[in-house]
């Protein structure tokens, strides 16, 4: 017969853990330090920011593009034009809370791995440090620096590893389709089976937290809309809680061809997901920044295939209430042949993580040092783009 | 070698089956060198065939969306069929898993995966399977340059990853069309299949060698053809060696460049590393890998040799456990250990089939045959333990098994952990499967158990 003392052994052996909590302790819903929001999309496969955004003004624009810029594209003001597959996000930019970053990139060059170049972005280190290598991500060294977070303030989402939110810091994983019913014996066998194995411990304890949690929540909302929907239904519900940063991933945007059939499957998952948010967290949304980033753009010209190939600089959406938007910010670098990124692609003009960088300066009032030293060890911030109201 | 014939079973296969029976590492590496009997017994179809029913739906839904009379009929049969294909697959894939050669179908998902293609589209999902068996299991204990070779030239391959529409740009047809390079072939396989992404070539390599691999083409009644026509005349500089001159392109000089790409030590240790990765231990030991690296190098690149250094090597053996399962694995092993007959499924309603097989995998993260990119699967644990995935496989242990077999048919949970995990269970694990309140929930329990999750 099991008796409490399994889980009292659990309390014990657990220590501070903060992700192993959940198994013997309901999460502690203490009020977290922030109101804003942040939700981080990581759009896996190098999104092809000058197709997205489209910079119609740039004279060298259209002979580099003469098949994927023939298509109309929504004008937002005399030089730049939004992708057809994006009008769903249109009315934000009329609202001011749309912004774009384009010409932006990590410090990854040349090697143009998506891997890589992932690796790197949710590092969200530099160069010193070979891609793969790093064990956690920049959204989680970040929670860990800030006094009173617990581990449901952060929720990383949807089935695949999300690196940025990996680290020390506790954070809550879940996928809105998962499931989990046990008969009562059954699950306390089950924490007494897990209980010495820390991996076993940890994601078991957090799932049948999660699903009494969720248990009775509208769990399939979005379905049938692309995969990027629930994932973003799911990350608002949660948001509109206790929950004050969420992260998932959007894929599809390695377009190598046919690229004007495939981007907007893609765009219009990465539009869903924002409009999702926006209408899942209703007033919440006023203090919300989401960003979606890449890890690196694709080549400025079209490749024989009606595509495009790896690149180097990309471009960031920023979007939100707490977003000073209808703007394109940074500089940008012109696409004349001179003007490419080894002759080939667009040049990076801002580190993305200064991007980033600033936006949780905006939202959360982060001290400088702090995110230079901690969040994005080594990277000089540079002037403030002022993208947070 | 230093294994016994359950923890070779545990980590070389899918682990004992219900009977407890393991055959040991010696005559798991042997079979190799024996006839493919399970790929003969339990076909999954081939190129042509998938293309064939693909074009078949493709036709059965414009007539569909035209209006053409009796078209919704035959739409439905063409997905019925399609439904029925991949079911087949998914039933046959783990039929060849329960069977007499675990180590050879090990190996067949280890080079699958090292090898990835994913369909363009939904209803080729059947070329996944079929490629599989046409380049990659020929070559399980032959050598790697061939499996290399048969693989990229593949066209699911070359559609993949975009080869197929690749054109030199001064070739006849890159001159007449206007058409040009796509670099993605190329960069994959210096990156992921060959070299390894921290060996030091450079983007002209890869250029290099996408210039070289212009030409590689197929059709539908031939499958891979050589077309002159589309490759870039010139020799092409790879890694420091030019291959082809001024005369007609020829298919023997992308060959010749894969085989040089094979024989590099840059190959030899990162198919040592990814090798030990999958059967080892997520960060493996670097002896492990050198020594691996070594019998690649000193068998001219065959494989058997590089098997039996890995049976060899103490670190092999030192760490059970270390590995956690793939869901298809765990589906696998499941199947093994409760001595289920994987072509039951056919007798299920389509729902609950659906929900025991791609669902589950689905959920558990690992969709069917369709990884997010050319890098196929995570090794890590932790990618695969998340509280998510870890939900969806204690689902399934505790839903699945009463709907594979029949009650008469049900195992004792206690002796179920004897035979499939023995020495390794757990104190907790054993208690549990004995506490359980119905012999259902214990069979649960223990395909639930971290030890049976981990390999």
């Amino acid at each position: 017969m099991l008796t409490r003392r399994f889980f009292l052994r659990g309390a014990a052996a657990v220590g501070c853990s903060a992700a192993a909590a959940p198994l013997v302790t309901p999460v502690t819903l203490l009020a977290a330090p922030w109101e804003q929001r942040l939700v981080v999309i990581i759009l896996r496969g190098a999104m092809d920011g000058i197709d997205a955004l489209r910079p119609l003004g740039d004279p060298a624009y259209a002979g580099l593009r003469p098949t994927l810029a023939a298509e109309a594209a929504t004008g937002l003001d005399n030089f730049w034009a939004l992708h057809p597959a994006l009008d769903p996000i249109l009315p934000l930019w009329q609202a001011g809370e749309l912004a774009f970053a384009p010409a932006v990139s990590t410090p990854y060059r040349d090697k143009r791995s998506h891997f890589d170049g992932q690796a790197l972005l949710e590092a969200g280190t530099g160069t010193d440090l070979a891609p793969g290598q790093a064990r956690d991500g920049w959204l989680n060294r970040m929670l860990g620096a800030i006094p009173g977070t617990t581990a449901e303030t952060a929720y990383a989402i949807g089935q695949d590893g999300l690196l940025v939110l990996a680290g020390q810091a506790g954070v809550l994983r879940w996928s809105p389709e998962a499931r989990l019913t046990l008969s009562p014996q059954s699950r306390l066998l089950i924490e007494h089976m897990y209980h010495d194995d820390v991996l076993f411990r940890d994601a078991g304890g957090q799932a049948m937290t999660i699903a009494d949690a969720v248990a009775g929540e509208d769990d399939m909302a979005g379905a049938g809309a692309g995969p990027a929907v629930p994932l973003a239904a799911f990350a608002a519900e949660r948001l509109k809680e206790e929950t004050r940063i969420a992260a998932f991933s959007i894929a599809g945007w390695d377009t190598h061809r046919d690229q004007a059939r495939v981007l907007p499957r893609a765009l219009t998952q990465l539009a869903r997901a924002i409009v999702t948010l926006r209408d899942g967290l209703g007033p919440v949304w006023e203090r919300t920044a989401v960003l979606a980033m890449t890890e690196f753009g694709r080549t400025a010209r079209e490749n024989g295939t009606g595509g495009t190939d790896h690149g180097t600089g990309g471009t960031l959406f920023a979007a939100g209430g707490a977003i000073r938007g209808g703007r394109v910010i940074g500089r940008w670098p012109g696409l004349a042949e001179a003007d490419l990124y080894a002759g080939r692609d667009v040049m990076p003009t801002a580190d993305v993580r200064a991007v980033a960088g600033w936006a949780m300066r905006g939202l959360f009032g982060l001290d400088r040092g702090l995110i230079e030293a901690t969040v994005f060890p080594g990277l000089d911030l540079g002037s403030d783009p002022g993208l947070v109201a | 070698m230093s294994a016994s014939p359950r923890l070779a079973a545990v980590r070389l296969g899918f682990g004992p089956s219900r009977g407890g029976e393991a055959e040991g590492a010696e005559a798991m590496l042997a079979a190799l060198a024996g006839p493919d009997v399970d790929a003969a017994r339990w076909p999954v179809g081939d190129f042509a065939t998938a293309l064939a029913n693909a074009r078949a739906h493709r036709e059965a839904q414009r007539a569909h969306r035209a209006g053409t009379e009796g078209a919704g009929e035959a739409l439905r049969a063409a997905q019925r069929a399609r439904r029925e294909e991949m079911d087949g697959i998914l039933a046959h894939r783990l039929a060849r898993a329960a069977a007499g050669q675990p180590f050879r179908e090990r190996l067949a998902w280890f080079w699958a995966d090292h090898f990835t293609v994913r369909p363009r589209e939904p209803r080729m999902r059947a070329g996944v399977a079929a490629y599989a068996d046409a380049a990659i299991r020929p070559h399980l204990g032959g050598r790697f340059a061939d499996m290399l070779k048969a693989a990229a030239l593949h066209p699911m391959m070359l559609l993949y990853l975009d080869q197929a529409e690749s054109v030199g740009p001064n070739s006849r047809q890159g001159l007449r069309r206007g058409r040009g390079l796509n670099e993605n072939l190329a960069r994959e396989v210096l990156e992921l299949h060959t070299l390894g992404v921290e060996a030091g070539y450079t983007q002209a390599d890869v250029r290099g060698l996408a210039r070289l691999f212009t030409g590689l083409s197929f059709t539908a009644e031939t499958g891979f053809r050589f077309a002159p026509g589309r490759a870039e005349p010139g020799g092409d500089k790879v890694l420091g060696r030019v291959y082809g001159s001024g005369r007609e392109a020829r298919l023997e000089d992308i060959l010749d460049a894969l085989e040089d790409i094979a024989a590099r030590p840059e190959t030899a240790r990162h198919l040592g590393w990814k090798l030990a990765t999958h059967f080892v231990a997520d960060t493996p030991d670097t002896g492990l890998v050198d020594h691996l690296a070594e019998a690649y190098r000193a068998g001219g690149g065959a494989l058997r040799p590089v098997y039996a250094a890995l049976a060899e090597h103490p670190a092999t053996w030192a760490s059970p456990g270390a590995k956690v399962r793939q869901p298809l694995e765990f589906l696998a092993c499941a199947f093994r250990a409760l001595g289920a007959d994987p072509l039951g499924l056919a007798g299920l309603r389509a729902r609950d089939r659906a929900r025991l097989t791609f669902a589950a995998l689905a959920a558990m993260g690992q969709p069917f045959e369709d990884p997010t990119g050319p890098d196929g699967w995570p090794e890590a644990a932790g990618r695969w333990i998340t509280p998510h995935g870890l939900a969806a496989r204690i689902d399934w242990a505790m839903t699945a098994p009463p709907r594979l077999l029949e009650a008469a048919a049900r195992p004792d949970p206690r002796a179920l952990v004897e035979a499939v995990l023995g020495p390794e269970a757990s104190e907790a694990t054993r208690m549990a499967a004995g506490a359980a309140e119905t012999e259902w929930e214990g069979v649960g329990l223990v395909l639930a158990s971290p030890e049976f999750n981990r390999r």
